[in-house]
């Protein structure tokens, strides 16, 4: 057996790595899987930087800035797989929610941007502007608060504050009102619900419908020096994403996630994230959000080097890099598609044909090339019907530019 | 060198701060409480911030570092990336550090080395302290089984001891292990 270790946050998306130990995958594939759980990204970056794990359950934007060597030495990291799509959500103070949303349930999250509009400019007005919690500074919850906000002609840097809570902490910042809102990863939305300090005012799968969330990142070094224990792990992870989909498995799954060596937590409210059925307000019945968590069909854990490309877009707009040709394509060469398609092509399972795609781009299910089996991708569209490619950088941010 | 040590417990932090202040660093102010730390340790802007690795707060703190205006952009440990030796001491002990970008590294590492050195011992303190209010618990269970013993059979405390160390000797266990069984199932049985 081959020893490896994960680092992760108690988190619903670390979900395939804590489930390739504990369905037995990983044991299949010959390796020893240890799960390493930490309470800060920063703690999980280290450990992996530094070889005390081998992978990580990670940020996909932290492994970008962590190779391009933003507020630490660079250091190259690879995302050879994509843990997850979306499964995140806002959190609004149930006094502000009331303002914005018919609370209880999911809304037009154009219109409710619009009434946030109004909320945020007549805090800014008294002096105390309405202020965001985010779980980190590289994060897809920070991207993508942005972009509904920017979208919705809310300025995020001007008209209301983003500061960074981690996860476990969030809810407790809400009630203790430190912050507004907050943008953060389940269970700890329905746990800020469950307790009546906050309330759902919209899930990131309405920004994005098909946003790229945590990843599997690893030290490039120590993915090459070991492709082949890599290619097994993945293999693994392949096969725990098979399980979280089957419906047979949600109560076994919800139990051991739920479990204290992983979140700690309500195993009911792990379950509600997990099927797609989320409560929006306390004391009101859960809402069956479709595709609210995306962790294995349509490919969904392949890297498109076009999501890492999103993100260094959004990473230039939030001014966290000063956009660059050279930089760019370091940021895009983080995602590994190549490493996917040489691991999973045993399986036998759909692999892309196309490294990148326009981003948005699909209203309708779409047939795509492959290399290998057939692949239909559903819908991916953002909120504002903007879409993304990847060769265009200039042209995207232009746009904000000349806003 | 003016150094924050950020750490929940108060208790390391002193044992920290008590040996940077041994090797002559004085200038050292000392963050328990999160609350209001960034406006704090913005106010103090050090040249160097010790914080234990696992420290939940961490991510915020990266946050404010890089916004940070007053202080000079702090970056996370080991400016030094070629010190692999120093590095892995670092984490098995739990220690990160942001220093100041452009800080000498001469200047730096004894700073962190005092820091490892200080963790450690910590941590040695800590197991002991555990080890002895195990010992203490321990000595507590057999105490109270040797009373069980003597009430229900009626025989003097050197025969109940007697009992349990034979107990403990023909199945291969501690006598703290066997006078918790006893303790634990007097509670499950009570009086039957």
């Amino acid at each position: 057996m081959i020893p490896l270790r994960i680092g992760f946050l108690p988190l619903v998306d670390a979900a395939l790595p804590i489930l390739a130990r504990e369905l037995g995958f990983g044991e299949a594939e010959g390796l020893d899987l240890t799960l390493v759980r930490d309470m800060s990204w920063a703690t999980v970056n280290d450990r992996l930087l530094y070889g005390h794990s081998d992978a990580a359950h990670l940020l996909a934007p932290l492994a970008i800035a962590t190779t391009l060597g933003l507020g630490r030495p660079a250091t190259s990291l690879s995302v050879p797989f994509v843990l997850g799509l979306n499964g995140n959500a806002i959190t609004m103070r149930p006094g502000i929610a009331e303002e914005v949303t018919v609370v209880g349930q999911p809304g037009d999250v154009t219109a409710i941007g619009a009434s946030l509009h109004a909320v945020a400019a007549a805090a800014r007005a008294a002096s105390k502007p309405l202020r965001f919690a985010v779980v980190h500074r590289y994060s897809s919850h920070n991207y993508m608060l942005r972009y509904w906000l920017l979208g919705c002609g809310i300025d995020p840097d001007a008209d209301v504050e983003i500061v960074t809570v981690a996860p476990p902490f969030a809810a407790d910042a809400l009630a203790r009102g430190e912050v507004d809102g907050i943008c953060v990863g389940e269970p700890w939305n329905s746990v800020a619900v469950d307790r009546g300090v906050g309330v759902i005012v919209a899930v990131t799968s309405q920004i994005w419908l098909r946003g790229v969330e945590k990843v599997l990142a690893m030290r490039t070094s120590r993915m090459d020096e070991d492709r082949e224990s890599t290619e097994k792990l993945l293999r693994a992870l392949y096969r725990a994403g098979l399980a979280f989909v089957d419906p047979a498995r949600l109560d076994t799954i919800a139990a051991i996630l739920a479990r204290p060596e992983y979140l700690d937590g309500s195993a009911r409210l792990i379950r509600g994230a997990i099927a797609d059925q989320i409560v929006f307000a306390k004391g009101q019945d859960a809402v069956h959000v479709p595709d609210f968590m995306f962790q294995h069909r349509e490919a969904a854990n392949f890297p498109w080097t076009s999501q890492a490309a999103w993100l260094y877009a959004q990473m230039a707009r939030a001014g966290h890099v000063t956009a660059n040709p050279a930089d760019y394509q370091v940021a895009q060469r983080v995602f590994r598609p190549d490493v996917y398609r040489a691991a999973l092509r045993p399986l036998g399972v759909p692999l892309p044909g196309a490294s990148s795609k326009l981003e948005g781009g699909i209203a309708d299910p779409l047939g795509v090339g492959t290399t290998q089996g057939r692949l239909i991708l559903g819908g991916d569209r953002f909120f504002d019907a903007r879409s993304f490619d990847p060769e265009q950088l200039d042209h995207y941010l232009a746009v904000d530019t000349a806003r | 060198m003016r150094i924050a040590i950020v750490d929940e417990s108060a208790a390391r932090a002193a044992v920290i701060e008590e040996g940077l202040r041994d090797a002559g660093l004085s200038d050292v102010t000392v963050f328990v409480d999160r609350h209001g730390i960034a406006a704090r340790l913005e106010a103090l802007s050090p040249d160097v911030v010790l914080i234990n690795l696992a420290n939940p707060h961490r991510d915020e703190l990266e946050e404010l570092f890089a916004l940070s205006r007053a202080m000079a952009r702090p970056v996370a440990m080991f400016v030094d990336q070629s010190d692999v030796a120093g590095i892995d001491a670092a984490i098995d002990a739990g220690v990160s550090a942001y220093v100041v970008d452009g800080l000498k590294k001469e200047r730096i590492r004894p700073v962190l080395e005092l820091a490892i050195r200080r963790f450690r011992a910590y941590s040695r303190l800590r197991a002991e302290l555990a080890e002895a209010r195990s010992a203490l618990a321990e000595r507590n269970t057999v105490d109270a089984a040797k009373l069980l013993l003597m009430k229900k059979r009626g025989i003097d405390e050197p025969a109940a001891y007697a009992a349990l160390r034979k107990a403990a000797m023909d199945s291969g266990r501690r006598i703290g292990d066997v006078a918790d069984a006893i303790v634990t199932a007097d509670r499950l049985m009570g009086d039957l």
